[in-house]
């Protein structure tokens, strides 16, 4: 966690596959909003938008990294990860389609609402994917109008 | 509604937190899919599910849930109860099914937190 300028970023490596520790960075972000004072609105809508995107990666990536961006304005959150990426992405953001297996499904998440969920929870939110190299999601969420 | 008095309405066993049983319950959602759950934006909302992992803990920190009930006996691992435990969140274990749980609820007067602008 480093701070300068009003400004605070953290960042969080996320392990593939390893469902037993998935959720703990959107529960360390969580912590540390409320620690900060945000508005309990804004901190679940940060906390779905982060656990839903840290589920993504370990779900179905080779493993990547979350890193929040706190200024007085907006709060910025960079997913980043290293998968076989999306082959299309309009497919990927409609309600209902997943490409996840049925072991995902046992735990509650792989129904093809992550995506749109973030979306949701979002002011901004923008999505660029390469087969074969990653994803990343730039989610943005306004403080102040 | 209190929480509490739900407890008894399920005839439920108090895993975790046993000191919150006075939280006031507005609204339930029964849910399997966690995704579903994390768009529910009501307060004081209880979920009501047949799973028991770690995810389910976690979507309720997330979603500001105070309680989660557990069907059917279902009584979750020892590293689940210690996360809920530790994010001062409610673990109740009802042996009723989820059709039968979700009908004593509705009967008390309880609604679904994912109807209507959740």
């Amino acid at each position: 966690m480093e701070t300068a300028n009003n400004n605070l970023t953290m960042e969080f490596t996320i392990t593939a596959g390893d469902f037993s520790t998935a959720g703990k960075a959107a529960s360390e972000v969580k912590r540390i909003l409320g620690q900060i004072g945000f508005p309990p609105a804004i901190i679940r809508r940060v906390a779905v938008a982060t656990y839903e995107a840290e589920m993504n990666i370990v779900i179905h990536s080779f493993g990547g990294k979350i890193t929040l961006f706190i200024t007085p304005r907006k709060i910025n959150i960079l997913c980043e990860d290293n998968g076989p990426g999306i082959a299309d992405i309009d497919l990927a953001m409609q309600e209902g389609f997943s490409t996840a297996p049925d072991k995902i499904r046992e735990l509650g998440f792989g129904a093809g609402m992550g995506l749109p969920n973030i979306k949701r929870c979002s002011d901004e939110f923008k999505i660029y994917s390469e087969v074969g190299k990653g994803t990343k999601l730039e989610i943005s969420i306004k403080l102040v109008e | 509604m209190q929480l509490n008095q739900l407890k008894e309405l399920l005839k439920c066993e108090v895993l975790t937190n046993e000191d919150k049983l006075d939280i006031e319950v507005k609204q339930i959602c029964a849910a399997e899919l966690m995704s579903n759950v994390l768009t529910c934006i009501g307060t004081n909302t209880l979920l009501i599910t047949g799973l028991n992992n770690m995810q389910v803990i976690r979507t309720a920190e997330m979603s500001d849930i105070p309680a989660v009930i557990f069907i059917q006996g279902r009584k979750p691992n020892a590293e689940v109860i210690k996360l809920a435990q530790d994010k001062g969140i409610v673990i109740l274990v009802t042996e009723y099914s989820l059709f039968t749980s979700c009908g004593i609820l509705y009967a008390s007067g309880l609604r679904c937190g994912l109807d209507g602008n959740c």
